[in-house]
């Protein structure tokens, strides 16, 4: 690893100033960042570490029903707020059904938001990779890609973003909260990461020097709290990256969906939102020949980017089938196995 | 900025002149402080055999810079047992045989301890096996080390021994 220079603001203004050096990064837990920088992947000059900084690591119910989460709130510390995951169990499902325990202790808010992609030749300094050298090229396209995406993909990157929390705050119209030099603006979080187009090393919306310093969720995503769940498939049980992924929330009227939401993780370089599946479900009543349209609609404009087929049609039955269990209700305790797929639910049928 | 971080360390705080910001909590429990039980595994994070708690968390120590938990209270596999008493989550997988070779043991326990603490898996076998994912065990103890769980679980749970908790 490469060695650099350590501050320690205490304020976020004063992480703004230190991080404006050329060659700066923010530090948070690490947890990705660490990792990346000992795989040589990332060479910073300067770490300003953030985690110091008070005030950024609080759950608060604005006064207009709005839910602003601070950027430093540990993974598991949200996941198991009771009085959040209440109201939104996609997100707690989704978080928990990410990482480690050891991981979610340490990884925040903020961080997941920003973690790198796991594609394999972008963690490998000696492949060609237009993320992380443009220009380079890209070995995933004619490499080992049955993990990579099949939606919004580009030529020059055809990387997914690994999270799983920023897929159900997509789905809920969450909003990411920023600082820089300029002040304070906002983004909604499904703008916030860019697909790749031919600068797949400019990854989100984030101006040099700018952090992020909460998620909020607007009053209305609290409507969904009764039909909402998070689905991952992925190569082992637990503690593995989304093959495919998707969050699913509705509200459910006289046997009517009056409102749906849909956004798939694991298939593009950012959290997927499936506005073409939404407004199929509206106004319609919930069985499976609906959610299977639904699903059609939310892959219409699918394209493998190599060996990885099989995930348009696996995407089509996650979201069908997250879509019936959001149907059915969230369930009153959060599943042993968050998200999976081998959870027991009596009387969901066994495939999608 | 001169670099030092004070931790708590097994119950002794003490403040630590860092020679270099590359240190992790990993490298300077096992390199500088003479405490290795924490291992060296993968050192990325993906294996858990340096699970460590600390201010009362499981983390993977190999991914905590030391400078960055200036203040940290931790504890390590070394400060579990009171004097020849052993915790009873060691003394639980002695008797389910949740380890084989051993390596992977100190963060196996570490992470067991956190786990109990943390109180989101019950008695629930599956939910100890999800929470218990993140540490790896090559010998493939882990139906000793579920059992193990299990059994510290209620152990701990009994009034009697709320304390060692």
């Amino acid at each position: 690893m490469k060695t650099f220079d350590y501050v320690r603001p205490t304020t976020v203004r004063e992480a703004v100033a230190a991080a404006a050096e050329p060659g700066a990064a923010y530090l948070a837990a690490g947890t990705n960042l660490l990792d990346l920088m000992k795989g040589g992947v990332t060479k910073p000059d300067r770490l300003v570490d953030i985690s110091h900084i008070s005030g950024l690591d609080r759950v608060e119910d604005l006064a207009d029903g709005s839910v602003r989460i601070g950027a430093l709130i540990r993974n598991a510390d949200l996941a198991h707020d009771r009085n959040f995951a209440r109201r939104f169990r996609a997100v707690a499902e989704a978080l928990l059904s990410g990482a480690s325990a050891q991981l979610r202790n340490a990884a925040t808010v903020g961080g997941n938001l920003l973690q790198r992609t796991r594609c394999a030749y972008f963690y490998d300094p000696a492949s060609a990779c237009n993320k992380r050298h443009p220009g380079t090229g890209c070995d995933a396209r004619g490499g080992d890609n049955r993990l990579h995406a099949i939606l919004g993909w580009s030529e020059s990157c055809i990387a997914t973003h690994p999270s799983d929390f920023s897929v159900a705050l997509a789905a809920l119209d969450a909003v990411v909260e920023i600082e820089g030099k300029a002040g304070r603006r906002e983004i909604p979080l499904e703008a916030f990461h860019r697909l790749p187009g031919d600068r797949p090393d400019r990854e989100t919306m984030l101006e040099p020097s700018e952090m992020i310093i909460a998620v909020r969720l607007p009053a209305e995503a609290v409507r969904f709290a009764a039909h909402s769940r998070y689905l991952k498939v992925r190569d082992r049980t637990s503690y593995a990256f989304a093959i495919v992924s998707a969050a699913a929330a509705l509200r459910i009227e006289a046997d009517v969906i009056a409102q749906a939401r849909v956004a798939m993780g694991g298939v593009a370089l950012k959290p997927w939102r499936a506005p073409e599946a939404e407004a199929a479900l509206v106004g319609a009543r919930p069985d499976a020949a609906l959610f299977r349209r639904a699903a059609e609609a939310a892959l219409a404009e699918a394209n493998p980017a190599g060996d990885n087929a099989f995930k348009i049609e696996l995407a089509r039955r996650v979201v069908a089938r997250a879509l019936s269990l959001a149907a059915a209700g969230t369930p009153q305790r959060m599943p042993a196995l968050p998200a999976s797929p081998f959870a027991a639910v009596s009387g969901a049928p066994a495939h999608a | 900025m001169g670099l030092s971080t004070t931790l708590t360390i097994n119950g002794v705080t003490r403040t630590i002149e860092l020679d270099d910001p590359r240190v992790t909590l990993l490298d300077l429990l096992r390199e500088q402080l003479g405490l290795t039980g924490a291992k060296k595994g993968c050192d990325r994070g993906q294996c858990g055999a340096c699970t460590i708690i600390v201010d009362g968390r499981r983390i993977n120590s190999c991914l905590a810079l030391a400078v960055s938990h200036d203040g940290a209270d931790v504890l390590t596999i070394e400060g579990v047992a009171q004097g020849d008493r052993l915790h009873p989550v060691q003394e639980a997988f002695i008797a389910h045989d949740g380890l084989q070779c051993g390596f992977c043991t100190p963060g196996q326990i570490m992470s067991a301890i956190g786990l109990i603490q943390e109180g989101q898996a019950g008695n629930d076998p599956e939910r100890v096996r999800e929470a218990m994912s993140g540490n790896l065990c090559r010998c493939g103890a882990y139906r000793g080390i579920t059992e193990a769980v299990l059994e510290a679980k209620k152990t701990l749970d009994a009034p009697s021994r709320r304390e060692v908790a």
